[in-house]
């Protein structure tokens, strides 16, 4: 592929192209073909550079310098300047807001980025841009000048532990795989990123999907498999979008198909979508999705290894699992294994969300503390109020207090702190969470997701967020946490699958470490976070209520009433406590109690 | 396999030549897959929106395979629906993120606009509400999607507007 020194970027958004996108774009392109410098300038296409009000609107790499306001006699000037004598053309700077990037922001010191390396930073749907990164160097290397038990030694080595929860070692999964003697075999990716608050996969899967393609085609190169399957969630259409693109762009390199870069060996790709249901990210689920059935998992052994997709041995793991591979391959176990921490080796990436200032997606070296992620990469609580849990490992993850700031994050620590790494969605609370609505939240998630195969998790859960939805509406009794306590218990010992036996985590550990809020709710007929609906009221204030009227127009049930600039009363049998008054008056007259 | 007889309504794809022609292409283009019911039924539900009873058992004929195993396929994804749907589809995310970020306050706004609850259609058949599990917009929590359109951020008071575009005499 070509070189270029410069690269322009130009916004050909709805309202650039109507004030003469194109037409200065192609100003461009001639004015280099003039000045004899189109060999070492490029001009892309690109979208939302900055909010298009100055229009045309022009970026230029590696400076990162922002023209706007173009004409087409503006163009031989600029290229003159910026291009042939290197100075920047002051005039046509523009000072917009540039667009900015909402989950995956500049990383902050402590992050280190492997896996997200190239999340925004490359065209994903153009193969030569992973590629001048480094991108299929380690396809290359590992074809030509590794054997599998060379691969599965340095995957071992480095450490590597399966990122879609559990921790499996990757390296040992694929030698159990490689092991079986059937054929054929089958290499899955597990893109089913299902749990609430997890958005990482996503963004790999639409920020740099080859670094996914590359993983796989090595697993299947290293257990003997020449057909993979990429299992992408139904909610993530411009994830299956970018995929499709790219496996299209491997297989007309030859990276991907018959005789892959001339060394005989075979591997294709295909991706299947799901279709909606949360099981499915459980391996066996995913495989019986695959085949066209419903989702439920099935008892393991055997195990996916020996016995998985089509019944033929199958290695399964994760996206980032997948997208770690190839810079574990190109810069070598050890590499890898200085990262992180003894027992966890690497970077894992966190969809930090929830009460922080700044949520989004970050990547960050395992055994990093629980206080450093939520203050140092998150920017702190929102509003300066005060943390109260962080909800971490998604549904069958638990909710860890303050006093477990300090603790680094790692699959050993988190598990004894009664929590788990799960696929990385990290929901942080402020105070004014209840924490007994937080569980029942989640028990109406996994109660709903339940597949419904096996009696303690279908039966159980529903027991479970029966018992919880009464204390919340403050119909609470002595003898409910015991009861509660009991049934998470069996639900755990005796579930069929990771599903339901996590479920019942959000309350264990939220009995463990907020046992005083359950009993508030139960005995004193309280919400000390003022959120259950059923045991607060809402009223207004005398004397700081203006009368605007804006609570009485927004109440959905027209509780509110009032004479403009006459404080407003609500009626509280009418009033169905959904806080939206609360939320739109701008003097905060609306008090809960 | 015996042949499954069963009437087929006017109203149904089925019955309708020009989907007809579309559920048989996709039929065609994808039986020799392994595991074809999926990619089969995903594809339908996106092109015909729905599928009936009628289009299930065709499919089962189609593809050699039980009714019972179409029809419990299609009942056990949420992502399958055997009825059409509205015009316009409104999801509410209830992920974690939008479930503290203030959703239900959202969703508490549009039954009260739309006057039907999550799950139903409005009775003029323009808009579908629904709720969804988390998109992973979580960064943007509150998150409403409108067709394939994400909004977040979304606050109660400003909904009423967001949804203008989609109601009828409003656009």
């Amino acid at each position: 592929m070509k070189y270029f020194r410069s690269h322009i970027l130009v916004c050909v958004d709805p309202e650039c192209l109507k004030k003469g996108a194109h037409e200065v774009m192609d100003a461009i392109q001639d004015e280099l073909v003039a000045q004899g410098l189109i060999d070492e300038v490029q001009v892309l296409e690109t979208s939302r550079i900055g909010d298009c009000s100055q229009g045309p609107e022009i970026m230029v790499y590696p400076e990162g310098v922002h023209y706007g306001g173009l004409t087409v006699d503006d163009v031989p000037f600029l290229v003159e300047e910026h291009f042939l004598k290197g100075r920047i053309a002051k005039k046509f700077i523009i000072e917009t807001e540039k667009a900015k990037d909402e989950e995956l922001s500049a990383p902050t010191p402590k992050e280190m980025r492997v896996v997200l390396r190239n999340c925004g930073k490359i065209d994903p749907e153009n193969i030569e841009d992973y590629i001048a990164e480094d991108g299929y160097q380690a396809v290359a290397k590992v074809l030509t000048s590794m054997t599998p038990d060379d691969v599965i030694d340095v995957m071992l080595k480095s450490g590597e532990r399966g990122r879609g929860g559990a921790g499996f070692p990757t390296g040992k999964k694929w030698s159990f795989a490689r092991a079986s003697t059937e054929t054929p075999k089958y290499t899955v990716c597990n893109a089913d990123e299902g749990d609430p608050g997890a958005f990482m996969n996503r963004r790999v899967l639409e920020g740099d999907p080859h670094a996914v393609l590359e993983g796989m085609i090595i697993a299947g190169y290293t257990i003997g498999s020449n057909q993979g399957y990429i299992y992408c969630r139904a909610e993530y259409p411009v994830a299956v979008h970018t995929l499709n693109i790219a496996i299209e762009q491997a297989r007309s390199l030859g990276l991907l198909g018959k005789n892959i870069l001339g060394t005989g060996f075979d591997f294709d790709l295909e991706v299947r979508m799901g279709a909606g249901a949360f099981v499915c990210g459980e391996e066996t689920a995913l495989m019986a999705s695959i085949e066209g059935k419903r989702g439920e998992p099935r008892p393991r052994p055997p195990f996916p290894a020996v016995k998985g997709l089509f019944a033929k041995p199958t290695n399964i793991n994760n996206v980032e699992s997948y997208a770690n591979v190839p810079q574990i391959i190109l810069k070598g176990a050890d590499w890898y294994s200085s990262l992180g921490t003894e027992k966890s080796k690497g970077t894992k990436t966190f969809a930090l969300a929830g009460d922080l200032k700044k949520p989004g997606l970050v990547e960050v070296p395992l055994g990093i503390t629980l206080r450093e992620l939520v203050y140092d990469v998150g920017g702190g609580i929102k509003d300066d109020k005060g943390f109260k849990a962080a909800q971490i490992g998604g549904p069958m993850g638990g909710c860890l207090p303050s006093k477990y700031l300090d603790l680094p994050v790692d699959y050993e620590s988190l598990i004894s702190a009664g929590a788990m790494m799960g696929s990385g969605g990290l929901i942080v609370l402020d105070d004014e969470t209840c924490m007994v609505d937080i569980a029942r939240y989640f028990m109406d998630f996994t109660q709903d997701e339940s597949c419904g195969k096996c009696t303690p998790c279908r039966v159980g859960t529903r027991r479970i967020l029966e018992i919880l939805q009464n204390i919340c509406d403050g119909k609470g009794k002595d003898g409910d946490i015991e009861t509660l306590e009991y049934l998470c218990k069996e639900i755990n010992a005796a579930s069929l699958c990771g599903l339901g036996q996590g479920a019942p985590n959000p309350v264990i550990s939220t009995l463990k470490h907020f046992r005083n809020e359950y009993e508030a709710h139960i005995y004193d007929k309280r919400c000390p976070a003022k959120v259950c609906k059923a045991l607060i009221h809402y009223s207004i204030t005398d004397g700081v209520c203006t009368g605007c009227t804006v609570c009485a127009r927004n109440c959905p049930v027209n509780a509110i009433s009032g004479e403009r600039r006459q404080t407003h009363v609500i009626d509280p049998d009418i009033c169905i406590r959904c806080g939206i008054c609360a939320q739109v008056c701008n003097f905060n007259a609306v008090e809960v109690k | 396999m015996a042949e499954i007889k069963f009437s087929i309504s006017s109203n149904d794809p089925l019955a309708k030549p020009e989907l007809k022609k579309i559920i048989d292409e996709v039929i065609d283009r994808n039986k020799h897959l392994n595991g074809a019911t999926m990619v089969v039924l995903n594809e339908l539900q996106s092109k015909i929106g729905f599928i009936s009873r009628p289009m299930q058992v065709y499919v089962a004929q189609r593809l050699g395979i039980p009714v019972s195993q179409v029809h419990g396929v299609v009942s056990f994804y949420s992502f399958f629906t055997t009825s059409p749907r509205g015009k316009h589809t409104v999801k509410f995310c209830l992920g974690t993120a939008c479930y503290v970020g203030g959703i239900p306050q959202i969703i508490e706004k549009a039954k009260q606009i739309l006057g039907v609850e999550p799950g139903q259609t409005t009775e003029d058949g323009e808009i579908t509400l629904e709720v969804c599990r988390c998109v992973g917009a979580c960064s943007q929590a509150p998150v409403v999607v409108i067709d394939e359109d994400l909004h977040g951020r979304v606050r109660p008071n400003k909904f009423p507007q967001l949804i203008k575009s989609i109601q009828p005499g409003q656009e």
